[in-house]
């Protein structure tokens, strides 16, 4: 227990120590940098609610990661599965229901954008478990794979004719569109849906078989081959899961904010990406990822509020992400190390 | 004879196990020298201290008749110390030259390969053996990527060869290639010492042996001077004073448990590991199987609990054909099994005690309905299992890893034997534990005999097969030597179909 606070903290000296380097290049206080991006992020309404407007996407990508990493599966995927997830919803919305009532075709949308979701991290599942390949070389590329499909569906065959010639879908219908709350971005009924989903998904991993049998996996494979647990199957299922949280976190950013389909980076500011620092910062534990997630939606705020105020390139967030990433990732592959060390020396 | 090594007095602990009990270890020029012993009986523990890989708690080592410190693989390179591993240490996706030049140090400036390849071609003429410098490791089989570590150790210029164990991954006639290979560098005056277990090699090969048991040295004997018989009983006998056992009677039922006839199972590279073996184990019967591991023990014991494939022949559990069914069908037909290897396949390390004691019926009544598990019941029941099985633990909630070997391994027999099991595989069920554990496990073992269970018990400990066993069945190079009964049974007759004899 005590050790997870000292990583959330020795995680954000990290930060600290990052900004300082910032400061070296630009110039620009730390502190004043820090300050800027706290105020922006969590010191207004407007910051709270954009804050937690960002969040979103992370809880779902996160709680979707913390299903496969728990059992030892490197699903590096959630942007490629989000951006399905937006296609799916997309399609639904404009070219198969589009006159179908709100009550009807918001759920279908979160349906077939998790499916759409499923099916792109079903990809690497079927290559892992028929020819061995590894999940995250494969995960990894379909990502870019689904960045050039929405691409080319805005380009192409979706581009809508009211737009001027922008790349942008037709706009969804009013019935497609998500309800926000009062004239700020959040679009609570997916907010819902991810606080719903982190409770969902902790009594499947502490209650249920398949946490069960996904903790066992993740711990040590060779236990259980030996209790003859169903291990492809298992992998199956949890990279589908995987995949469809982070399908429903696309579902979220287009009928929630952009109300159509629109460049890749529009939709998605590597939130996918975000995601695997946040599943890990979070230990896993999908109520710490929740509560993570808010942290970077913050981050991502306060990223984009220096780049105005204070004139710092937009990478430089990019930055801090990358360093907390390195960070979080040594230390638990050193723990891992430490722990079969032992582990050599009893037998 | 000219000395070129000598190990005085090597003492190596790790904890409270002494590995190595001040050994003494001497190597002539231009010999092979055969390291005989079982395993854990601290061969390779020696090589890595000769190696530089550990550093001795006690005792000196002499080159040439100089003191030296050996502190690093480098160092011991230096010295012309050169070891080739039982797992090849070479990059696969590299080509043979370029495995032989890393590490290499007098290479020319300009085109280092050149040089290397003709090295190789020189090394490969002179010895009468085909290699291509410029093919690709993966691409090689098991007997040339050891010739391409013996050219590595060759191009160093080392005087002094460490083999440990390599015939394991060979096939026979890549074997004999080695051997004649091995005569040849002898003839050129360069040491070898050849690290096995196999009988039949050191007599094959070597010039003398020096017999380790226990972590001590037994002897240092002329090959011309002994026979296989009188090895194996240095081997095993040596240090077993036999306790009397109260009667060697053999007591089982009729009825045929596990029956396993004409069973061929392949190791992990693709060869036969268990050729052709049929027995039988009875209700109430404890049938030990001795042997020197890596004679296919392993394979068919993972073959029976359903972890390998068989590629030819059946197994019957009480009359019904379980060949390949795979190991949740076998285990539902009521087989226990406890591992060879408990913290790597026994036990899940990292979740608490109650959920490791539900690991093999976590998904049945009571424990989990059709998608939850009920913590409650599971709680209640791992209590149970602790006290009845005097685990220690602090409580039913703490990580398995955090338990001594001892209370792991009774923690997996409670488990195991809480499936009312019909059939016990028990793989080495006491080693490394203490006396009362071991106890312990030999009570419980002779108790579930009692109830009726028939028990296949792999073990080294020559001692606990003739404590526990009604028949003894030896195995050696995959195939099953013979088959004796407990009353007729002796620890030479036993010790030398372990060998092969």
């Amino acid at each position: 227990m005590l050790e997870k606070y000292r990583n959330l903290g020795l995680s954000f000296l990290v930060v600290i120590l990052g900004l300082f380097g910032i400061y070296l290049v630009s110039g620009i206080s730390p502190y004043i940098m820090l300050k800027s991006i706290i105020i922006s992020a969590f010191g207004s309404i407007y910051g709270l609610s954009e804050t937690l407007t960002k969040s979103i996407p992370l809880m779902l990508c996160g709680l979707g990661l913390s299903l496969s990493f728990r059992s030892s599966i490197w699903n590096i995927g959630a942007e490629g599965q989000l951006l399905m997830g937006a296609i799916g919803a997309t399609w639904i919305a404009l070219y198969v229901m589009p006159n179908a009532p709100k009550l009807i075709l918001i759920p279908m949308m979160f349906i077939v954008g998790a499916i759409c979701g499923g099916i792109w991290a079903l990809i690497p599942a079927i290559l892992k478990v028929k020819f061995n390949l590894n999940e995250i070389i494969v995960s990894l590329m379909l990502n870019y794979i689904a960045i050039e499909f929405v691409n080319y569906l805005i380009y192409g065959p979706w581009k809508s004719p009211y737009e001027w010639g922008f790349p942008y879908s037709t706009k969804f219908p009013i019935s497609a569109q998500l309800p926000r709350i009062l004239d700020t971005r959040i679009h609570y009924p997916t907010l819902i849906l991810a606080l719903v989903l982190a409770i969902f998904i902790y009594i499947i991993l502490y209650k249920s078989k398949l946490g069960y049998e996904i903790r066992v996996i993740g711990d040590n494979i060779d236990a259980a081959r030996y209790a003859g647990l169903d291990i492809r199957k298992i992998i199956i299922l949890v990279l589908i899961l995987s995949g469809g949280l982070a399908g429903l976190a696309g579902v979220g950013e287009v009928a929630g904010i952009h109300h159509r389909l629109r460049v890749a980076s529009g939709i998605s500011s590597g939130y996918g990406y975000t995601a695997v620092i946040v599943a890990w910062l979070g230990r896993l534990n999908p109520f710490l990822i929740v509560f993570v997630s808010f942290l970077f939606g913050g981050l991502l705020v306060g990223g984009d509020a220096i780049q105005v105020s204070l004139g710092l390139p937009g990478a430089t967030i990019n930055f801090i992400n990358g360093l907390i990433l390195i960070f979080v990732l040594v230390q638990s592959f050193s723990k891992i190390r430490l722990y079969s060390t032992k582990k050599g020396a009893e037998r | 004879m000219e000395k070129i090594l000598q190990m005085k007095g090597i003492t190596k602990r790790f904890g409270n196990i002494i590995a190595n009990d001040k050994i003494d270890f001497g190597l002539n020029k231009g010999e092979i020298h055969g390291l005989l012993g079982e395993n854990g009986a601290g061969k390779t523990t020696l090589m890595n201290i000769l190696y530089g890989l550990y550093t001795p708690d006690e005792g000196e080592i002499y080159i040439d008749g100089t003191r030296v410190k050996i502190r690093s693989p480098n160092d011991a390179i230096e010295l012309g110390i050169s070891m080739v591993h039982q797992s090849f240490k070479l990059i696969q996706s590299h080509t043979v030259v370029e495995n032989v030049a890393l590490g290499l140090r007098d290479t020319s400036f300009f085109y280092p390969h050149k040089q290397i390849e003709k090295k190789i071609k020189v090394f490969s003429e002179r010895y009468n053996f085909r290699i291509d410098p410029n093919a690709l490791i993966w691409q090689l089989s098991a007997g040339e990527k050891q010739r391409v570590e013996i050219i590595k150790a060759f191009c160093r210029k080392a005087r002094i060869f460490i083999l440990d164990e390599p015939t394991t991954m060979l096939t026979p006639s890549e074997a004999k290639d080695l051997f004649r290979l091995l005569k040849l560098l002898k003839g050129e005056g360069i040491s070898i010492i050849l690290i096995t277990h196999k009988l039949d090699e050191v007599m094959e090969v070597c010039d003398r042996i020096t017999i380790l048991s226990g972590g001590k040295r037994i002897d240092t004997v002329d090959v011309s001077n002994v026979d296989k018989d009188k090895l194996a009983r240095m081997m095993f006998g040596q240090n077993m004073v036999l306790k009397e056992r109260q009667e060697y009677s053999i007591n089982f039922y009729e009825d045929v448990v596990l029956e396993v006839r004409n069973l061929t199972v392949l190791n992990d590279k693709g060869l036969p590991a268990v050729k052709d073996v049929s027995f039988d184990i009875h209700r109430g019967e404890i049938l030990g199987l001795a042997g020197v591991s890596g004679n296919g023990q392993r394979e068919l014991i993972e073959a029976i609990t359903g972890l390998r494939k068989v590629t030819r022949g059946s197994i019957k559990i009480l009359d019904e054909d379980v060949t390949n069914i795979g190991t949740k069908g076998i285990l539902n037909r009521g087989v226990a099994h406890i591992p060879e290897e408990r913290m790597r396949m026994g036990i899940v390390p990292s979740m608490s005690l109650e959920e490791n004691v539900i690991l093999r019926n976590y998904d049945r009544a009571p424990f989990s309905n059709s998608l939850l598990l009920d913590y409650g019941i599971i709680s209640e029941y791992a209590k149970g299992i602790i006290s009845k099985y005097r685990i220690s633990a602090l409580n039913e909630k703490v990580p398995a890893g955090t338990l001594s070997g001892g209370n792991i391994q009774k923690l997996i027999l409670a488990r195991e034997l809480s499936i009312s099991p019909v059939l016990i595989i028990a793989s080495h069920p006491t080693q490394g534990l203490d006396v009362r554990s071991t106890q312990q496990i030999h009570e419980l073992l002779l108790k579930k005999k009692e109830e009726g269970c028939a028990i296949l018990l792999v073990s080294e400990d020559l001692q606990e097969i003739m404590d526990l066993s009604d028949r003894i069945a030896v195995m050696f190079n995959g195939t099953i030597r013979g088959i004796i009964d407990i009353d007729r049974a002796n620890i030479e007759k036993i010790g030398s179909l372990m060998v092969g004899v």
